[in-house]
Parts: C-alpha cells; structure tokens; sequence
C-alpha cells in the first residue's frame, strides 16, 4: 500500500495503479452503455442526447485517469471533428430526406419508398436513425469541451 | 397544409452547409466562398419564390413531421415571414460577400470556424421567422445567441469581455421569454400559438396571463437592445469581427421585433393588448420615445464610427416599438415597412465601415480626414445609407419614418412623433459631421494628391448594391406597401 | 398569518423555484467574479427548468413509462401518469444551458489569458490605464 501511495505521489499525471486499471476495465462496458441508451431512446428512457454524454463521459473517464495524451490516442481531435460532423449531417440528411422522397420534413413515413417497412414503422426507425446523429454530435461536443477547456486551449496535457 | 417543402429548403440549405463547411474547409481555403455563397444564393432565389408564391396565393401552414397540430410543431409562412425570409437571405447573402474578405485579413487561419457559426445562425434566423410553436421559437432565439456570442468572441481586444457581458443578459431575456411560456402553457396546456390564442380569450383577465406577457415582452426586448435595456450591444457589436458585425446588426435586432409582434398578435389579441389596459399602451409607447431621445444623444457622445452607428440602431428599435404599440393601422405599417428599410440602411452604413476598416484599420473620427479622397465609391454609397438614416426622399428611410410620423399624430402620442422629429434631426447633425471629416479636412500624412486606395472588389459589389437598393425601394414603397404588408398586418388592424 | 402559511404550503414547489430564481439572479448582478456570475446564471436556469417540471406533477402518479402490451390491453389513464411534456421541453432547455455554459467557460479562458484575473473590478482597472 505504501509503494503505492509513493509511487502515485512521484508519477507527474494520472491516478494511482488501481484507478487506471479500474478505468481501463470500465471504459468498454460504459461505451456499450451508452449505445444501449442512444439505441433505446424511442422506446424507453433514453436517446440521443444522454447516450451521446454517456459515451463522451467515457473519453473524459480516460483523460482524468490517464493523461489526455492518452485519451487523444484512442480519439483522435480529427477523428472527433469528423465524427460530430457526420453526426449532425445525419440529422439534417435524414431531415431533408424525407422532404426530397416526397414527403413534409421530417415525416419519415415517406422513406417508405427507400426499404419498404411501412409508414408506421418507419416512424420508429426514424427517430433512431436521428437519435444516433444526435448521439454523435453530442459526444463530439462534450469530449472536445473537456479536452479544449481542460488543456487551456493547447491540447497537450490535460487536468 | 401544403406540399411544398420550398420554404425548408432555403433554412436547410445554410444548415448543411455549415457542417460542410467545417468538414472541407479544415483541409482547403478554397472550398469555403463557393459554397457558402452558393447555399445562400439558393436560399435567396427560393424564398423570392416563396413569396411570390404567398403573394399570389396566400399564406398555409405547414406541420413538421406530419403530426397534426397542436401536438406537432407548425410553421407559419404568411405575408409576414416570407418578406422576413427574403430580406434575410438577401442581406445575408450581401454581408457575405464582404465578410469573406474581411474574415481573411481579421482571422486567419481560422475561417472555417467562423463560417460554421456565421451559417448556423444565418439557418437560426430563418427558423426564427417561419415558427408557430412557442417553445420552438426559444430553442432558435438560443441557437442564434449562441452563435452570435461564440462569433463575437472571436474578436481582438476586449471583445471576449464583451461577448461575455452580452451572454449574461441575453440568457436573461432568453430565460424569461421561457418563463413566459411555461406559465402560458401551465393555464392552457398548450404549445402552440394559434391553438393557446384560441383558448386565452376564455381565460384571460386573471394575473398568470398578464405576467406571462410582461415576462415575453421584457424578454425579448432584453434580446432586441430596447433603451434602458441596451447596456450589452455597443460594446458586443463595435468589438465583434468586421464579418460578424456585417450579419449581425442589420438582422438580429429586426428579427427579434418580427417576434414581439408575431407573439404580441399570434397568441394575444388586439382586444387584450390595447383596448383592456390603454395604460400598458401609452407607457410603452413614452417608454420607446424617451429611448429614441437618450440613444441619440449617446450617439452624439461617440467617437468611433462603428459605436456611432450601435447606438443608432438602439434608436431605430425605439422607432420600431413604438410604432408597433401606437395601435393603429398606420403606425403597424411603419414599423413593418421600418424593418425592412432599417435592416438595408444598416447593412449599407455597416459595409461601408468594413470596407473603410479593411484599409484604414480604424475607425476612429481623427483617422478618417480626408476619406472622400481615398475611397470614393465607398464613401458615395455611405452618403446614401447616412441620407436614408436621416430621412430624405427618395431614399427608403423616409417614407417609413413618414409612415410612423402620421401613425402618431393619428393616434395623439405627440411625444413619439417630437422623439421621432428629433432623432433625425440628431442623425443629421451625425452624419454630416463625418462628411465634414471627411471631405473638407486634408488628411495630414499625405500632403499633394491623395492616393485613390478603394476598397477591393468584392467589397464594393454588395455596398453599391445596398446603396442602389435603399433608392428602389423607397421608390418602390407604395407598390410594397400595397402589395405585402396591407396583408401582412395582423388582424384587427 | 393562517391564510399566508396555507398559500405557501400549497404551492410551495413555486416559492421554492422563485427562491432559487433570486439567487441565480442576484448572483449574476451583485457578484464580482465572472465564475460566480456564470454559476448565477445556471442557478438561474436551473430554476425555471425546475418549476416547468414540477407544475406536471400529480397526486400519487406513476412515471410515465408505460409498458407496449400492458398498453395495447388495458389502455393508457391519462390522470395516473405524470406528465411527460413538460420533462421534455426541459430535456432541451438543459441542453441549451450546458452549450452556454460551454461557451461562457471558452470565454472565461480567454480572458484569463488575456489579462491574468478574473475579477471584474481588477480587469476595469486594467482596462482603465
């Protein structure tokens, strides 16, 4: 215990053996969770926005335990740019979707015409296919406001 | 309901295009004038077609996502918000222009960012005047804050500072306009504005729906800079990025006027507002016009052109507030008529400090001696925005101003008119001491013949534009008038 | 003093959110420190985000997540499910604050590194020289 206590006490960045194992452990169940909120989202509690911070919350997780070095490794900033982006082109590109296959905006009955499900369905897959635009975007956002906000703008080492 | 989706085309098109514009314009500088000039160039043609289509046929309603009203969010596109959507494609689609150029020398490197946010707000700006659903409208008044407060961030200087002061107390106004709504929704238990309309009548007279409209209102005129509530706006649009400043003061002040009336006339009625407490009327009505006064005579106060100019557009809303809250029909029709003019006239004084600042790189009074000298053309088309201001025919200003003139002298507020009389009397004296400054005093550093130094090219296009606009429609205002905002009016009027 | 107490007691969630409502307010006015003020404002967010939720509450409701086959038997009862309306207005009025709150925070950065304090009357005095 004490080795431990020393050995955190000299390393400059990053928590103790037990929290980076622990972190290192949690950071793929708490990605899966947060898919499992966004895709959940029109049927139950959940939705894009609450998984896209659950899923940013576990990039946040790995540069507090880590260093933001490390964080930036499995993410890249670009990687994250691209990534919200594409996020929230899919919301708008769904959108206008529906209003180019001849329906109003946003009425996701007329994708019928892409894969025949039936317009009542396709309302359900609708609003998921939007959920997980939105999910995106959102996780996007909360990872780059840590890493700029933490890191004073430079990027390089975290809090 | 109707089946064409034209009118979300023109919003989507700047929409999309931010995200592009962020994708592409990380790897080349190349990709960002065709495309943000060309999604705004279909915005502008789709929404003219948008409004000869209200004007021939009359306005619909659309509902987003085909789920019936009330539970679904409705649009509106009447008379009103299809002249509200043209004028602002257009104005942006000039601004930009300007703004390119001016973008390059003030942020380099950093363009991409700064039209991200310039085209989401462009895209929050329309939304904001083709709503019809109360919440709606303040989840796009927020998306066009935000925006407004990351790009006047952007600035030098002090401009963080000021970015920060406007956050404050636009999220104030922001928060009691949502106050508002949720006690308009905890009497009728709806969203939507022409369904709470229907059910107010009812129960109105009690004091939940009297708070709920002096909360709208106080809201939204934190958001359109109303005397004494104005404190946020010389500083935030004076520091802003010239490019920034270009979007955004000739529009957002407008469009939050377009709000108060769409608010004031949608869900409450005439009946409400004026007739059951004329006390409400008049005070307002006093209130505007001693805004007018003191923001003119701040205006007099000032030393740099740019913080002259914020200080006139805090007069114009006076104007505008007044006229709506003066309860006849022709006072309704100046103020209307007063949006669209003052958004040119703005736009015009405004690009042509953009083209003065990208070559003289200040703006105070002492730097600009001898301008009419340097930059000709510049200074011409700002002469025609400053006459407009001041309101001589035939420039547009006048015959709006002339509008709001008669509007008070109908309804006996011979305070707003005295306010009125005097603020273009104020303007004038403005105006023609930078004339002086500017075409009598030789300018000291270069003594012989001046150097003709214009503005470049793509700078000039839309400020001759602008100026040459401000003439054809004030010539043109009786056709407008006639043709647009007799039906644009609210009814009862 | 009878009628007073039971006014209050019976709408206490509003008193509550026009407590909070105040002291979001006064900290954003009377506070000094730009990190206060912004803390003020979410306070004062908070606050109307609270009162919207609180006005659907009802009598011994139950959430409103309701179960698809239960439903499709039995049919839903309007009075025994609290209202989920006004949870979602409140969903995006959330989301609007933390983007604010992100970007008065970028802000805040910025102005440290430009004039090294975040106190107003230190900046104004900066700014004054």
């Amino acid at each position: 215990m004490k080795l431990l206590q020393e050995r955190t006490r000299k390393q400059k960045v990053g928590e103790s053996r037990i929290i980076r194992t622990a972190v290192r452990l949690l950071v793929p169940f708490v990605q899966l969770f947060g898919l499992y909120v966004i895709v959940h989202g029109h049927y139950s509690p959940g939705g894009g926005f609450q998984g896209g911070v659950i899923l940013g919350a576990s990039f946040i997780m790995l540069s507090l335990a880590f260093d933001q070095q490390t964080s930036m490794r499995f993410m890249s900033e670009r990687a994250n740019a691209l990534l919200g982006n594409l996020g929230a082109l899919i919301f708008i590109g769904v959108a206008a979707l529906c209003a180019v296959f001849g329906g109003l905006f946003l009425d996701y009955g007329a994708l019928d015409v892409l894969i025949p499900l039936g317009p009542v369905e396709w309302r359900s897959f609708g609003i998921f296919l939007v959920e997980v635009g939105v999910g995106l975007a959102v996780m996007s956002i909360m990872v780059s406001l840590f890493w700029d906000l933490g890191s004073a703008g430079r990027m390089d080492e975290g809090l | 309901m109707s089946a064409s989706n034209l009118h979300m085309y023109v919003m989507i098109a700047p929409l999309l295009t931010a995200f592009f514009v962020n994708l592409l314009g990380r790897r080349s500088r190349a990709w960002l004038a065709p495309l943000t000039l060309g999604s705004l160039a279909f915005s502008s043609l789709a929404s003219l077609v948008v409004l000869g289509r209200v004007v021939r046929s009359g306005g619909y309603r659309y509902t987003v996502g085909n789920w019936t009203p009330p539970f679904g969010i409705e649009l509106v596109v009447d008379h009103l918000s299809a002249l509200m959507l043209v004028l602002i494609s257009l104005v942006a689609l000039a601004a930009t222009l300007s703004a390119l150029k001016s973008a390059e020398q003030e942020l380099p490197g950093r363009e991409h960012l700064f039209f991200t946010l310039y085209l989401i707000l462009i895209a929050g700006l329309m939304g904001l005047v083709l709503t019809a659903d109360a919440f709606n409208l303040y989840v796009l008044l927020e998306i066009t804050s935000i925006t407004t407060y990351g790009l006047i961030a952007m600035g030098k200087g002090r401009a963080p500072l000021a970015s920060f002061n406007y956050i404050i107390m636009g999220s104030i106004g922001a928060c009691f306009y949502l106050l508002g709504v949720g006690y308009l929704y905890l009497m009728t238990g709806t969203l939507n504005m022409a369904d709470i309309a229907r059910i107010l009548p009812d129960i109105s007279g009690g004091a939940a729906v009297a708070t709920a409209l002096a909360f709208m209102l106080v809201g939204l005129w934190v958001k359109m800079a109303l005397f004494p509530l104005h404190g946020w706006l010389p500083s935030a649009y004076s520091l802003a990025p010239t490019g920034a400043a270009l979007l955004v003061a000739p529009l957002m002040t407008k469009v939050t006027i377009y709000l108060m009336v769409r608010v004031m006339f949608s869900i409450f009625s005439v009946d409400y507002l004026f007739l059951q407490n004329p006390l409400v009327q008049s005070g307002i009505v006093w209130a505007a016009a001693i805004g007018i006064v003191c923001a003119s005579a701040l205006a007099l106060a000032q030393r740099n052109l740019k913080r002259m100019l914020t200080y006139i557009i805090v007069a114009e809303v006076g104007y505008m507030v007044g006229g709506v809250w003066l309860a006849n029909s022709t006072g309704m029709t100046g103020a209307l008529l007063h949006i669209v003019n003052d958004a040119l006239m703005t736009l015009c004084l405004f690009l042509a400090a953009a083209a003065i600042y990208y070559r003289l790189g200040s703006l105070d009074f002492d730097r600009l001696q001898g301008i009419y000298r340097k930059m000709p053309v510049t200074m011409a088309a700002f002469t025609v925005g400053a006459f407009s201001m001041i309101g001589v025919p035939p420039t547009a200003g006048f015959f709006s101003k002339w509008y709001l003139i008669l509007g008070g002298i109908e309804s006996g507020h011979w305070e707003y008119v005295a306010a009125l009389l005097f603020s273009s009397l104020v303007n004038a004296v403005l105006f023609f001491r930078i004339i002086e400054i500017g075409y009598f005093f030789k300018s000291g550093e270069h003594h012989g013949h001046e150097l003709r130094e214009e503005a470049p090219l793509l700078m000039q296009v839309p400020l001759l534009i602008s100026a040459v606009a401000l003439i054809v429609i004030g010539l043109g205002s009786g056709p407008l008038v006639d043709s647009v905002i007799r039906m644009a009016l609210p009814g009862g009027f | 003093m009878d009628m007073v107490l039971a006014v209050i007691v019976a709408k206490y969630n509003y008193w509550v959110y026009v407590v909070l409502m105040m002291i979001g307010f006064y900290a954003m006015i009377g506070k000094r420190n730009l990190v206060k003020k912004l803390i003020g404002m979410n306070i004062f967010q908070t606050a109307i985000i609270l009162m919207f939720v609180s006005a659907g509450v009802k009598h011994g409701a139950k959430i409103p997540i309701l179960d698809k086959y239960e439903v499709l038997k039995h049919g839903v009862d309007a009075t025994g499910v609290v209202n989920p309306l006004p949870h979602v207005l409140m969903l995006t009025a959330i989301v609007v604050a933390v983007s604010i709150t992100g970007v008065a925070l970028a802000i805040l950065l910025r102005i440290y590194r430009e004039y090294g304090t975040l106190e107003e009357d230190e900046i104004l005095e900066k700014l004054g020289k």
